[in-house]
């Protein structure tokens, strides 16, 4: 199921601001990969760019390349429609849908997309994807309670139930653990380890002891200045990354020299 | 706070009146009570001694009283106190003055309407009833049958334009549809029975009447009230459930129908029955377009209908000899009105509180 | 880094047809409002064209459609500014006891209270105007022709029936008070508590922090909300065409007599059912003059409006 990445000479724009400039990447399958920097250099663009949901702002537009698996996510015939039921995505705050049930949650992928299941199918489909998101025990007998009633950190294993329940190749995390408590951000990272044996898994995160922990790769975004666009300064192995990084820039941001 | 001012004008009292913490001196707090009560005592004389009027009583008692706690207050307080109690007194009977109209207004509606509230006015119209019994049957069914058409062409358009102005729009188009709907809402009632008579003389040639007529003529009124409530409540849907949505590669239009709009559902039901209630007792534009008849007619495209306001105006102003039970008809009509309008506000209030996404939190 | 080319490297993104459709069908019924609005008056110039150019002596009236429209703006405008300038101070103090003044747990209820005199349809303020308001009215208009009779404003003969200009700016007022009021109590709850704390922590009075800090904050919406509340009285129809003893008295200024000219919209609903011809046609063209003037009005007050929402930092 999971595919690799790879991003060649990315620059997004908003109208006429560029926001990130030359990303040049390959993300590798069955991994976790971080992206850290500090706040607004584009590291959250550029992972929303992977599935084409920055698309969602108006004026926002890229130059170059991601391909995923040989096939280009920008090709002209592309619907990015299609781009996001294979790559999935799991947002800063949880945001379980208020209108329905834990189980219509996890399903809702499913149903919104009106693809015709049967009622055993499904069952399994919601059984296993709460499995999945380490949710199952905890709220197995209250499937039809609105998802909302739940504490954040099981709202957030609920949406990665939610995106794990399409079945993507590709699943993008936005600083999920930033809103949670340090227990359930545990939980999520545990999570995290077990998911990328079926899926690749890319994570921004301001937390640099959680990227350190779970993931194989990070990615070190930063920007000149204000108004310049964001760029991927350092892309390595994690453990080199956080013990000698080959840019000067990387070793000031994670020693906290600044940022 | 000038304590001289106290001092000069209450100097006998000086002595006695220990300055209070921060030195200011306050009236008792059932000072204006008692002041009101005086005065309602006086003006009870004063107008028992020329001739008794409840209206000049209360009056009477409510400038003297007001004038007894400003002068007492400026005498003890000071006039910086005595000015915001004189205000007080001014904002609370600005309020009671409010209330008047409204209470002699339901009391008179309820007291004559209840006459004639009985079976046969609602199974009977008027057809062959000179003088007593008939009924308003005809123009309620009228009513009904013209509102659920104003209905069925105001949501769709208006709750689409809203779709499109808070999910679609963008630059001028958006801009200039915002700004039109404002124009919209100021429509006068009757400008509006204008332009449907208008658009209809032009199809059918001059002196058609049809209910149809009335329902686009209510739509004019009702699209940019539903447009405007719908996009109020569209707007409160967070963004994140689109974009949870979106990740789940859902179309956007599907996640309009199906994550948007079931968020907002109370809200939208909240806004449109309140669009309705403003509808329904809309008389003027019906006046023109759908005029009145005797008879009960169910079919919108053929010919005249009556509608309960439109009844209760021409029951009224041509009640014919004798005059009561034409008179008696037309109240009962205003408080079906009344009634009508009041239910709808209740059910609106229903539905914000029944069909509110369930937080759960 | 090629930075400024910026070709459209991303071609538009792909549409389902659902999509499509959807979006289509949403913008249609956005220019479906901009299609009825010039409707609205494309119609009525269409209409009213053939009473424009007639010849004066076939207007009805026989003095030509000016002569025919003139007293009836006047009236319009007379009833709607007496309406206004009785509701405006009423509105703002009844905002201010709800806001500040009424006990909190009260406000919410008091409010409602309020709205409903909203709610009610306004043929049914015409029944309580001309059966229970004007008769109360009569003795007050007496002592008026007595007393002040001396003002062109109040000279007599006083109305027998209380059907008079003055009564009917005093419903007008009673039905544009909940808008007023509304739109008041909304800018006055969005006033920042720092500037209310602030002139509270300076010694004033309660008034004295309304002065201060509410008032000056809350003007353009009481502006506002004022011009909203007279673009709902110039096109009041029922109440006034039911109470109102109008006639063709012409440009009169008394107020409590029974000669008054009467309101276009009044005008319109009390002529219209009983007009073909001509008549209609000039009918038409005096509600396109009560078009242009309740435009007018209204765009003036969301200028206002608007104006306070980009200055106030509120939103």
């Amino acid at each position: 199921m999971a595919k690799r990445i790879d991003v060649s000479d990315l620059d997004i724009y908003y109208g006429n601001f560029k926001a990130v400039e030359g990303v040049n990447v390959s993300i590798e399958p069955r991994s976790i990969t971080a992206l850290i920097g500090p706040s607004g250099c584009g590291k959250s663009t550029f992972l929303r760019s992977l599935n084409r949901m920055h698309e969602v702002i108006p004026g926002a537009r890229v130059e170059g390349k991601v391909v995923i698996d040989g096939q280009d996510l920008y090709g002209s015939d592309v619907d990015p429609v299609d781009v996001r039921r294979q790559i999935g995505m799991v947002f800063q705050r949880p945001n379980p849908f208020p209108t329905m049930s834990i189980y219509d949650n996890v399903i809702a992928g499913v149903r919104l997309n009106s693809a015709r299941m049967k009622k055993s199918d499904m069952d399994d489909l919601v059984e296993r994807s709460l499995k999945g998101a380490n949710l199952w025990t905890e709220v197995k007998d209250r499937l039809n309670r609105p998802g909302s009633g739940l504490s954040g950190g099981q709202q957030q294993r609920l949406c990665i139930a939610r995106a794990i329940a399409v079945q993507p190749e590709v699943l993008l995390m936005d600083e999920p653990c930033s809103a949670l408590d340090p227990i359930s951000t545990l939980a999520i990272e545990d999570l995290m380890t077990e998911l990328k044996e079926q899926f690749t898994i890319v994570i921004v995160t301001h937390n640099m002891q959680q990227a350190a922990r779970v993931s194989e790769s990070t990615g070190f975004f930063n920007l000149n200045g204000v108004g310049q666009p964001g760029r991927l300064i350092e892309f390595n192995p994690t453990e080199k990354i956080f013990s000698n990084p080959d840019q000067k820039a990387t070793e000031d941001y994670i020693s906290g020299r600044f940022g | 706070m000038s304590t001289s001012t106290q001092q000069s004008s209450t100097g006998s009292a000086a002595p006695i009146a220990a300055p209070q913490p921060g030195g200011h001196r306050k009236l008792p707090s059932w000072a204006p009570w008692a002041a009101f009560a005086v005065a309602a005592v006086v003006a009870a004389v004063f107008s028992l001694a020329t001739s008794w009027n409840i209206v000049l009583f209360v009056i009477y008692t409510v400038v003297l009283g007001t004038l007894g706690t400003y002068v007492a207050s400026r005498v003890v307080e000071g006039p910086r106190k005595a000015t915001d109690r004189l205000v007080t007194c001014l904002v609370v009977s600005a309020f009671g003055i409010a209330l008047v109209p409204l209470i002699s207004l339901v009391y008179e509606v309820v007291r004559r309407g209840a006459q004639r509230f009985d079976a046969e006015y609602f199974t009977a119209s008027l057809v062959g009833v000179i003088g007593e019994g008939g009924g308003a049957y005809h123009a309620l069914m009228g009513t009904l049958i013209i509102t659920l058409l104003t209905t069925l062409i105001s949501v769709p358009i208006g709750l689409m334009t809203a779709i499109y102005l808070v999910e679609y729009g963008s630059g001028r188009l958006k801009r200039s549809i915002t700004f039109l709907v404002d124009v919209m809402t100021g429509i006068p009632s009757i400008v509006a029975g204008l332009f449907a008579y208008a658009l209809f003389v032009l199809i059918f040639g001059p002196g058609i009447r049809l209910g149809i007529m009335g329902a686009v003529a209510l739509s004019v009124l009702m699209i940019p009230v539903v447009v405007r409530s719908c996009e109020e409540v569209l707007k409160l849907v967070p963004n994140e459930l689109r974009e949870a949505a979106y990740a789940l590669g859902v179309p956007k239009w599907r996640t309009i129908l199906k994550v948007v709009i079931p968020t907002a559902i109370a809200g939208l039901g909240t806004g449109i029955t309140l669009a309705i209630a403003r509808v329904v007792g809309e008389t003027a534009p019906l006046l023109i377009t759908v005029g009145i008849t005797n008879a009960t007619n169910f079919n919108p495209f053929d010919g005249r209908m009556a509608t309960l306001p439109v009844y209760a105006f021409y029951q009224l102003t041509q009640p014919g000899v004798p005059p009561e039970n034409a008179i008696a008809r037309a109240w009962t009509a205003a408080l079906l009105l009344i009634i009508l309008v009041m239910a709808l506000n209740v059910v609106a209030r229903l539905i914000s509180r029944f069909f509110a996404p369930k937080t759960g939190r | 880094m090629t930075t400024t080319s910026a070709p459209p490297a991303t071609p538009r993104p792909k549409r389902r047809p659902g999509d499509r459709i959807f979006a289509g069908s949403a913008k249609g019924a956005g220019i479906l409002i901009l299609v009825i609005l010039a409707g609205v008056a494309i119609f009525l110039i269409s209409e009213s064209v053939p009473a424009l150019t007639a010849p004066a002596e076939d207007v009805p009236g026989g003095e030509g459609l000016f002569s025919y429209i003139g007293p009836l703006v006047f009236g319009t405008l007379m009833a709607a500014t007496i309406g206004l300038l009785v509701a405006t101070p009423l509105a703002v103090a009844i905002a201010l006891f709800i806001t500040y003044y009424a006990p909190r747990r009260m406000a919410a209820g008091l409010g409602y209270l309020i709205d409903l005199l909203a709610a009610v349809p306004s043929i049914v303020y015409g029944f309580w105007g001309i059966t229970w308001f004007a008769p109360r009215l009569v003795p007050f208009y007496r002592w008026l022709e007595e007393n002040l009779g001396f003002i062109p404003l109040f000279a007599g003969p006083a109305s027998a029936t209380g059907r008079t200009m003055l009564t009917i700016g005093l419903v007008l007022a009673v039905m544009i008070l909940p808008i007023i009021s509304a739109i008041s109590r909304e800018v006055f709850t969005q006033v920042p508590s720092l500037h209310r704390e602030a002139a509270l922590a300076l010694g004033a009075t309660r008034w004295e922090m309304i002065k201060m800090a509410v008032l000056p904050y809350g003007k353009s919406g009481i502006i506002g909300g004022a011009m909203l509340g007279l673009g709902r009285a110039l096109g009041e129809t029922m109440a006034v065409a039911i109470i109102l003893s109008g006639s063709a008295a012409g440009i009169t200024w008394t107020l409590i007599s029974s000669a008054n000219p009467q309101t276009i919209a009044a005008n319109i609903a009390l002529q219209f059912p009983e007009s073909t011809g001509l008549a209609v046609n000039t009918l038409i063209a005096s509600g396109l003059a009560l078009f242009v003037i309740t435009l007018l009005v209204n765009m003036l007050a969301r200028w206002v409006v608007n104006r306070r929402a980009d200055f106030s930092g509120a939103n």
